[in-house]
């Protein structure tokens, strides 16, 4: 391969707000630069994951190589790097942005700029990207590209009154978009003749080559045969093979030089050892220091993941381990619950991660879960001076050690039109929310500033967020820290019998509220007996809310004839086949879904 | 049946005979049956697809002998009596039967009798009716879609007595819309001074696919105006209470006799004899399989008129369903079912298939065990599905 003029190579990624259409544009781009037809073209080429595909969002960080022919004769390279478009993935967003010099942003000509619009455009800024502002969907009746331009001038500050008109979806100005990211995304610089230094903004695991390491070149160049050394982590191996991104495939080459994107393979065996953030370098000459911004993400969130079938156990931990291969930040230990049985504390970055790994799980493993009520980190004080982390309602200690708890918050950013702003800040209210302040962005439009206890966002905050603003308002958030907090443990008792697995933390303030919901769902989810079932939620000693499921007095199939007996023995066998799925706490049944009431207890 | 005795006949299997008759005047509003108005043609065609569908099981029936003949419906009082009387001479063509001894029934409609009608029955062979009542009240037989009023039940019931039936089975429903403790009350003492020898007592059953469904069971309102089940079960320990007293025993969850009435017919479902069901969607049980036939009218007649094989969804029974069978049938009979007679059928005692879920339905209280007999007791009764479904195996593989 012949060498590779950094003047020609433009390293850029798409930023948006969620259906602003990134991956619309990324897909007419790679068409557009001749990569694949569009008869080639699945839709969305880089979201691999079918969970992706169906939910229009990305979860892993993709990339793709293309090659432009621009007006000016030049063929350039497109890396293009697709970023996770979630709050629940912004430090992955954040080692994507650190491997490009600038960032295509996408608005949605009807919607305008929205709080991830705002909030990737500040980590881009931050990380000296040039931004340029594209207007999308222009072929929608509701389309005001002109307002947006006005709004992304106002509220962001960047020049958009030449940012190209597009629709990605009908294929509409894509070639603007091309010109626009050879004109104004700078060249990469860095010396290929200098110690390596390169960024890991992904890993996948491979079950053929080991992990395979995403990679974006700063200084020197990367050879097969190199001796490389993670710096953070300290792992070190040969390079065994070295490569390009196409769509969808890998491209072997010789080696990646400074400015350049690509892959190395090294058989490591472990993501771990290939963190995101983490400084690639020659271990027989290294960089003088590392590249900035490394940081170990930890999770956020834990919840208890149970197979619905015990024996299925097994099975369990084999799924989670080949998902950790691929995701460093999903963290699992193993836990027992009376009334699950065996089953692993996991912990996510947030609940869209821990939505994501549990439907890969029951949909790529085939698993049946049960998912007990997710819960953050507490820091709790004992009397005795020590301080201990809680992720598990289960392990927290008697109150009588306990001197005081602690609970992390977070700073979050709602945008939503001024009709509903009393709404939301009704929510906010109820979620325990300080309020920060609020800036109007136009006349119709204002960004609500709240701080907020993060428990209080990880069951259906979002949820409710939308269905009080009739689907208007967006949200991003940012944790901030921990505050003391008045927590108390909940636990629910069926039957005079306490749930381990429905136990959990709540403020003092909302514990009444929140054990009389608990009661009511409850007693909607779980079937009559052929006894009284009492069901309580209890803080400490203290009933605080009570609800009844009365006995079942009649289950009985007054007819049993000839023509009968067939469909009659199929009833039956799916009553048997419905108690099979219940867990047996007891005396008392309890269908899976009763584990998961607590998440959805918003009223309105 | 004396013809050829050449060597000494093995006593012949009992087989029960149910023929179906798909066709009424109107369709009730709790009706999940194959049934719906016709007209003299189809009716007639009908009959004679029924009597070609008998003749196949000429050859297949040698070593059984007609214990019972049940015409169930729909309405099979509709047909013309020449019809019946065609199906029945079919019947005696294809099957040994002993006219006299067998329990032939016929289900009435009140709207559609006479007692020109159910005299000829009686000189047809035809020695017990099942009268479907089912109320005392008009208004209440109006609610369910009756085409009759009590007027004419109690006519029918003269009638029959006049036409010399000696046995009488009148249904008597309760839980019906709207319907109080007090109107059932009302209810059971008409059926009692009418002196049934048999009384078939359900609570309504809110089928889907029926009218009823789509008035009282969906969406499931809250202010439905159908019974609550305190007061259904109330009313079921009433009809118990009281029909004893009256010299009624109950002997299955939905049927009352005086002694020696009880259905002989389906008795024979619940205790695993043989059947046959002829006509529209009429299921079998024979040599250990199940099976039903065609649903679609044109075709069964098509078919059957060609020779054809009607039958659909053959199902042969493994052990563990026979074992299933024996118990969540026989314990709806309030004879419960007979330890030996498990041993004698399994091959296997009862205790090491079934030892633990009856020692726990025991524990209960749903289940009573005495010597030889396991049986439900009253509460068992009311919550048996409870029961029974301790009775389904695990898991196996249907053939």
């Amino acid at each position: 391969m012949a060498t590779v003029d950094q003047s020609k190579i433009r390293n850029f990624c798409i930023i948006a707000h969620i259906d602003h259409g990134k991956s619309t544009l990324a897909d007419r781009i790679i068409e557009k630069t001749g990569l694949l037809t569009s008869r080639e073209m699945q839709a969305q080429v880089l979201d691999n994951m079918e969970l992706e595909r169906e939910r229009g969002i990305t979860i892993k960080a993709q990339t793709v190589r293309t090659i432009y022919k621009a007006k000016d004769g030049e063929e350039y390279i497109f890396n293009l790097i697709d970023t996770p478009g979630h709050v629940d993935f912004n430090y992955e967003v954040s080692r994507s942005l650190a491997a490009c010099e600038g960032a295509v942003l996408v608005v949605d000509a009807a919607q305008g700029i929205e709080a991830q619009t705002l909030a990737n455009v500040y980590l881009a800024v931050d990380h000296n990207l040039d931004v340029i502002p594209v207007i999308n969907k222009i072929d929608l009746p509701s389309a005001e590209p002109q307002r947006v331009i006005a709004e992304i001038e106002d509220v962001i500050g960047i020049v958009a009154e030449d940012a190209p008109l597009i629709s990605a979806k009908n294929g509409l100005n894509i070639e603007d978009v091309l010109e626009a990211i050879v004109a104004k995304v700078p060249a990469p610089k860095g010396d290929a003749g200098a110690p390596l230094q390169a960024l890991i903004f992904d890993s996948i695991y491979d079950s053929y080559k080991g992990v395979i390491v995403f990679l974006r070149v700063m200084e020197g160049t990367v050879k097969k045969g190199t001796k490389i050394k993670m710096m953070a982590t300290g792992a070190s191996a040969e390079v065994v093979e070295l490569g390009i991104f196409g769509p969808g495939q890998f491209i072997p080459c010789d080696e990646l030089s400074a400015g350049m994107v690509g892959y190395i393979t090294a058989s490591l065996k472990n993501v771990k050892d290939t963190r995101v953030g983490d400084t690639v370098t020659d271990a027989d000459r290294p960089c003088a220091e590392p590249l900035p911004g490394y940081k170990k993400v930890n999770p956020m969130v834990y919840c208890g993941m149970y197979p619905a079938d015990g024996a299925k156990y097994p099975d369990l931990r084999d799924a989670l381990e080949k998902l950790q291969l691929n995701d460093a930040s999903l963290f699992y230990e193993p836990e027992t619950s009376i009334a699950l049985g065996f089953g692993f504390r996991c912990g996510f970055l947030g609940l869209l991660h821990l939505e994501i790994i549990q439907e890969r799980l029951e949909r790529e493993y085939n698993l049946d879960l049960v998912t007990t009520a997710p819960s953050v980190i507490y820091k709790v004080y004992k009397t005795d001076g020590e301080v201990i982390d809680i992720t598990n309602p289960s392990n927290l200690p008697d109150p009588s050690e306990i001197e005081h708890m602690e609970e992390p918050m977070v700073s979050a950013e709602i945008m939503v039109t001024t009709e509903f702003v009393g709404a939301i800040m009704t929510l906010c209210q109820e979620r325990r929310g300080v309020y920060l302040g609020m800036e109007y962005m136009e006349q119709t439009r204002a960004l609500l500033k709240y701080e907020l206890p993060l428990n209080e966002i990880i069951y259906d905050f979002f949820d409710a967020l939308k269905s009080r603003s009739k689907g208007y308002a967006s949200f991003d958030y940012e944790l901030k820290g921990y505050v003391p907090s008045n927590l108390v443990k909940l636990d629910i008792l069926i039957n005079k019998e306490e749930v381990d697995a429905l136990s959990f933390i709540v403020h003092a303030d909302t514990a009444y509220e929140r054990g009389r919901r608990m009661c009511e769902r409850l007693k909607d989810e779980i079937p009559r007996h052929l006894f009284e079932i009492p069901i309580q939620a209890a803080v400490g000693s203290k009933i605080i809310a009570r609800e009844t499921v009365k006995a079942m007095r009649k289950d009985v199939l007054a007819k049993c004839y000839g023509g009968d007996i067939s469909r009659k023995k199929k009833l039956l066998e799916k009553q048997k086949e419905g108690k099979k799925r219940m867990r047996q706490v007891g005396n008392v049944e309890i269908p899976q879904k009763a584990f998961m009431s607590v998440l959805k207890l918003d009223e309105n | 049946m004396l013809f050829f005795k050449k060597k000494k006949a093995e006593p012949k299997r009992p087989l029960g005979l149910y023929i179906h008759i798909p066709f009424c005047v109107q369709k009730c509003k709790y009706c999940d049956f194959l049934s719906a108005p016709a007209d003299d043609a189809v009716k007639k065609r009908y009959a004679d697809a029924l009597c070609k569908e008998i003749a196949g099981y000429k050859e297949l029936t040698k070593e059984y002998e007609l214990a019972t003949i049940y015409f169930g419906g729909g309405t099979p009082s509709v047909l013309d009596v020449s019809l019946i009387e065609q199906i029945l001479d079919a019947v005696k063509r294809s099957f040994f039967v002993d006219m006299a001894a067998a329990e032939v029934t016929l289900e009435v409609n009140p709207g559609t009798a006479s007692f020109e009608k159910l005299k000829r029955y009686k000189e047809l062979g035809i020695n017990r009716l099942s009268i479907g009542v089912q109320s005392a009240k008009d208004n209440e037989l109006a609610v369910l879609g009756r085409i009759h009023s009590f007027e004419d039940a109690k006519k029918t019931v003269l009638w029959a007595r006049d036409a010399g039936f000696d046995n009488i089975s009148l249904d008597l429903m309760s839980a019906l819309p709207g319907q109080s403790l007090e109107d059932y009350k009302e209810n059971v003492e008409e059926i009692l001074a009418l002196n049934p020898e048999h009384i078939s007592s359900y609570s309504l059953i809110v089928e889907e696919g029926t009218p009823f469904y789509s008035q009282y069971a969906e969406g499931m309102p809250k202010e439905s105006e159908l019974p609550d089940e305190e007061t259904d079960r109330t009313m079921y320990a009433y009809t118990k209470e009281r029909l004893a007293q009256a010299g009624y025993h109950r002997y299955e969850i939905s049927n009352y006799a005086k002694p020696g009435y009880e259905s002989r017919h389906n008795s024979s479902y619940w205790i695993g004899t043989e059947y046959l069901g002829i006509g529209l969607g009429a299921s079998s049980l024979f040599t250990n399989a199940r099976y039903h036939n065609e649903t679609d009218l044109l075709t069964y007649m098509e078919e059957a008129e060609a020779g054809k094989d009607v039958r659909r969804e053959i199902e042969r029974l493994v052990q563990e369903e026979q074992m299933e069978e024996f118990m969540i049938l026989g314990l709806r009979m309030m004879c419960g079912i007979s330890r030996a007679e498990f041993q004698k059928r399994f091959g296997k005692p009862i205790e090491t298939v079934y030892g633990s879920a009856i020692k726990k339905l025991e524990r209960q209280g749903l289940l009573v065990i005495q010597g030889d007999v396991i049986a439900l007791t009253d509460a068992g009764i009311d919550v048996s599905n409870q029961v029974f479904v301790e009775f389904v195996p695990e898991e196996f593989v249907r053939r």
